[in-house]
């Protein structure tokens, strides 16, 4: 029983991280369906530039900020600079761009940074908690915690706001919605700095247990990405589930099976469920709007 | 065309001056992986070699003759290796080679000295390049076999005979996974159990639950590089898990005490001389060397000392003491007065190099150290 629960507490714990990366990808996927693979180098970006600014002095939550500040300019310098000058191109040449875009950023932060891995301290307590015989450590919550509130929200910004609207009126019909008056360019740069400060946040987050390097990036993106297709690419609920199916996939095929197979079972698993349900757990059914 | 000969042979006597005062030095090879992702390795060790060459040449050379260097980068690229080392062959001539940093470089540059009969002396850790026995090669760094050694030995001192492993998937840790499961029936340990985890994991519980519920496991050890190692004895503690924990020399540096932060305290690893320095008792042999080693590279380069560089060191320094034995740059008599290499204190250990053993390290060359206090103290 403790045992179940142990694993359980891991599959959050790693779910919980792939649920912030997989929730970076919807907001951008809803304003011009482009699966920004770009996203990895944002969690990778909020961490190190928080851990360096902290090595430089700058106290830790100041140091945050400026990180999340300093990740969504370049989230816009990649809209501005890469994916702008290819507006018209079809969605795969976008998304082409944004590959070229992480090889770039993880290149660059290589020479700006330095190769190694780094920690941050955690947030609260450093000690685990203990319940029924299982341990979990209170950053793992605070992690949980930060995804279930990105995904409020997002959710309400998504659903109820008017912006959030034009974003999802913006990758419906670009023509459509520049005509009822949205500025889909100002929109889409918009998704992609928001996209770029969940990024940030979720390095931050997860760094005191992940803990961060230059090339942390692309390993996150591709569970974040079969996080978000899982649950459905483009639903922020779908993101959160998703990720948090993965981990704990991930974690019972580590701790039952095999920790040699734990990866394949997790992505059999999906396959399985995207065979069943191509669209995912939450993707909205296609529908043509005329 | 008399004008044309007598510039051609102006031409000839000025190459022969040239080709004169570049014999005058005698060129070391040394195709390092100065850049790519074996960088932490190959970097301390090209700044070790260039430094110490220059020191070698302000005191006068080797045998009255300078040293040239030649570096190459083959970027952990082992293709690029063998390339280059066709080039210090056919190109540069050198008289030895002091490299590669990795071992599939190393494999793949072999078969170029050995049948060019010049010596190389490889930096790589596996234990591959030097068994089978082949005449002209020779490396300096600990094997992932004798690291598995000191800790069995450790354990037995210990009375610990039931064991668990979690090893990493890369090449470090299956290397040593195996090493380990090879050497462990003749030093009288059992494996009970066995876990793994991909390099890149970020959370190791379900393995280490595993093992916390195995029956009669008494110590854990975890062949592993990297940032897996830190998160493995991270979640190790975070489980209370209380049997006694070993991590491996890959990582033997100040950064695993920083990523694994208080969870690493207690942890036990087999690592070199040199990263204790200054704590070795005064009547240590090794002591003098390494601390001379790790002033001259911390002041030079301003950085902290690996042992990466100290391996290259070694190779170096049995190189150079093995030419002033032999007393010229001939290849088959370096060679052989390499292999005759005894009691040479370097900083991975002393080293007896004999026709069958072309490490020539023992067991004493590791140091078991305990993680204390968020600093190496020695066993013992």
């Amino acid at each position: 029983m403790s045992e179940l629960l142990q694993f359980a507490f891991s599959g959050l714990t790693v779910g919980a991280v792939y649920a912030l990366v997989a929730l970076g990808f919807t907001l951008i996927y809803n304003s011009c369906e482009v699966i920004n693979f770009a996203q990895g180098e944002f969690v990778m970006l909020g961490g190190m530039t928080t851990v360096f600014l902290g090595l430089a002095g700058v106290p830790l939550p100041l140091a945050a900020c400026l990180a999340v500040v300093v990740t969504v300019a370049v989230g816009l310098a990649l809209h501005r600079l890469a994916i702008e000058p290819a507006r018209g191109s079809g969605a795969v040449v976008l998304i082409i761009i944004t590959i070229g875009a992480s090889i770039f950023l993880r290149g660059a932060a290589q020479v700006v940074f330095d190769k190694r891995f780094h920690s941050l301290p955690p947030f609260v307590g450093g000690d685990a908690i203990r319940i029924a015989g299982a341990a979990i450590l209170p950053q793992s919550l605070v992690v949980l915690a930060g995804a279930v509130i990105i995904l409020v929200l997002l959710w309400g910004f998504i659903e109820r706001s008017l912006i959030g609207k034009a974003m999802v009126a913006t990758a419906a019909n670009e023509l459509a919605a520049r005509l009822v008056g949205i500025d889909t360019r100002a929109t889409v740069g918009l998704s992609f700095a928001i996209s770029a400060a969940i990024g940030a946040l979720a390095g931050i987050l997860i760094t005191p247990i992940a803990l961060t390097s230059y090339d942390i990036g692309t390993l996150l993106a591709l569970k974040g990405f079969a996080a978000a297709m899982l649950g459905g690419i483009g639903s922020a609920v779908g993101a959160v589930v998703g990720g948090l199916l993965l981990g704990l996939l991930e974690a019972f095929a580590a701790g039952y099976v095999s920790s040699q197979y734990k990866d394949a079972v997790a992505f059999l698993v999906i396959l399985i469920v995207l065979l069943a349900m191509p669209r995912g757990l939450f993707g909205r059914p296609p529908v043509e709007r005329v | 065309m008399p004008a044309y000969a007598k510039t051609g042979a102006v031409i000839a006597v000025l190459l022969a001056i040239g080709a004169g005062e570049a014999c005058a030095q005698v060129k070391l090879g040394a195709v390092l992986s100065v850049t790519g992702p074996a960088s932490f390795l190959g970097d301390p060790e090209k700044k070790t070699l260039e430094m110490y060459v220059d020191h070698i040449n302000t005191k006068g050379g080797v045998n009255g003759q300078k040293l040239q260097l030649v570096v190459y980068d083959d970027g952990a690229d082992a293709n690029a290796a063998r390339t280059f080392a066709t080039r210090l062959v056919e190109e540069d001539n050198v008289v030895a080679m002091v490299g590669g940093t990795t071992t599939g470089a190393t494999l793949a540059m072999i078969p170029v000295f050995e049948e060019a009969q010049i010596p190389l002396i490889s930096l790589a850790g596996a234990v591959q390049v030097i068994e089978p026995v082949r005449k002209w090669v020779f490396k300096t760094p600990h094997t992932d076999r004798m690291a598995c050694q000191k800790i069995f030995a450790d354990l037995k001192q210990r009375n610990l005979t039931t064991i668990a492993l979690i090893s990493g998937t890369d090449a470090f840790g299956k290397s040593m996974r195996d090493q380990c499961v090879a050497v462990a029936p003749q030093a009288g340990i059992s494996i009970a159990h066995e876990e793994s985890y991909g390099p890149r994991d970020s959370d190791m519980t379900p393995q280490l639950t595993n093992i916390k519920g195995k029956p009669g496991v008494q110590a854990v050890i975890n062949p592993g590089f990297g940032q897996g190692p830190a998160i493995v004895t991270r979640n190790y503690r975070q489980l209370g898990i209380t049997l006694p924990l070993y991590q491996s020399h890959g990582v033997a540096s100040k950064q695993f005490i920083e990523l694994a932060g208080a969870a690493a305290d207690g942890v036990r690893l087999p690592a070199s001389a040199l990263l204790v320095a200054e704590k070795l008792p005064a009547n240590d042999p090794q002591k003098p060397v390494v601390v001379a080693y790790t002033d001259n590279y911390q002041q030079k380069t301003g950085q902290p000392v690996s042992t990466f560089g100290g391996h290259a060191y070694d190779g170096l320094m049995v190189f150079v003491e093995a030419a002033k034995r032999a007393g010229s740059f001939d290849k088959a008599k370096v060679r052989d007065e390499i292999e005759k290499t005894k009691d040479f204190i370097g900083t991975g250990g002393i080293v007896n190099m004999s026709p069958n053993d072309h490490l020539g390290l023992d067991l004493s060359a590791f140091r078991m150290l305990e993680i204390k206090g968020g600093d190496w103290t020695l066993v013992q």
